[in-house]
């Protein structure tokens, strides 16, 4: 049996990149709490995910300039990063929800967590494949 | 590693904060040095916060770039442009001809509302880097 790391490890080396990037992301946002016309930025985790196995199991085009037209199996550019609307925006500008952000990146720690642990397990199961015992 | 980039942005923060804490410090340790002319009265310290974006170049070997990363720092640090007090004081060694002092223009109550939120901004920025330690220590254990 070839063993191939992406057929073997699935989704989750993907999933703990987004989600360790997502991390900083979400941290920028608790950093600048208090900066003046700071927006607070996040990306769709799902979407993006989607995208991304989308590309991985069909065949796409690669786009071989930036002006190239994105179309269906044309990976669209990696991340596309979003404001986030505020619930009540401060006079300063700062659309950052401090306890919302917090909550996120809670959140977002404990999936990178479940999905370290689901990559803990594939590479048990192979160290076991390996070893036949 | 992408979480490195995590303890990078909430020292940026730590740091911004605590430049805060010091101005608020040195208001409140200023609220009552008067003065005998307007000109020389100490002013309330602000600091103004601003955030700085990474640029792609920085960090071209991960997939994501270091797009939306963005730290904080502190960009100048303002008098308060507030008036300041005005009491007639003729007994005071410090008052003028005219038997004036002059106290600072800074707002106790507001320094101290200023500390809370700075103190809890610090906070917020310090279990941010615990978390991503935490998570970065589990991920070296990884397939052990």
């Amino acid at each position: 049996m070839p063993i191939s790391w992406d057929v073997a490890l699935g989704v989750h080396p993907l999933a703990l990149e987004l989600r360790a990037h997502r991390a900083e992301i979400l941290s920028s946002n608790v950093a600048n709490e208090d900066t003046p016309h700071y927006k607070a930025k996040d990306f769709d985790f799902d979407s993006i995910m989607r995208s991304a196995i989308d590309q991985q199991e069909n065949l796409t085009l690669r786009r071989t300039h930036t002006r190239h037209i994105a179309g269906p199996g044309v990976g669209a550019s990696p991340l596309e990063l979003k404001y986030r609307v505020p619930h009540t925006p401060a006079l300063d500008g700062n659309t950052v929800d401090i306890e919302l952000e917090r909550a996120e990146f809670m959140t977002n720690s404990l999936n990178y967590a479940t999905t370290l642990r689901f990559l803990d397990g594939k590479f048990k199961s192979l160290n076991k494949a390996i070893k036949g015992q | 590693m992408a979480l490195m980039g995590v303890f990078d942005v909430a020292a940026s923060g730590l740091s911004a904060q605590n430049v805060r804490l010091n101005t608020v410090a040195s208001n409140l340790a200023n609220a009552e040095s008067v003065s005998s002319s307007i000109a020389q009265t100490y002013r309330a310290r602000v600091p103004v916060f601003q955030a700085i974006l990474e640029n792609e170049h920085g960090r071209v070997s991960r997939r994501y770039g270091s797009e939306g990363l963005s730290k904080v720092e502190v960009a100048a640090i303002v008098e308060s442009p507030a008036p300041v007090r005005k009491e007639y004081r003729p007994d005071h060694p410090l008052a003028d001809p005219q038997g004036y002092v002059y106290f600072p223009n800074v707002n106790v109550m507001e320094q101290m509302a200023d500390m809370i939120a700075a103190s809890s901004s610090y906070r917020a920025n310090v279990e941010m880097a615990m978390t991503a330690r935490e998570l970065l220590l589990r991920t070296l254990e990884l397939g052990r």
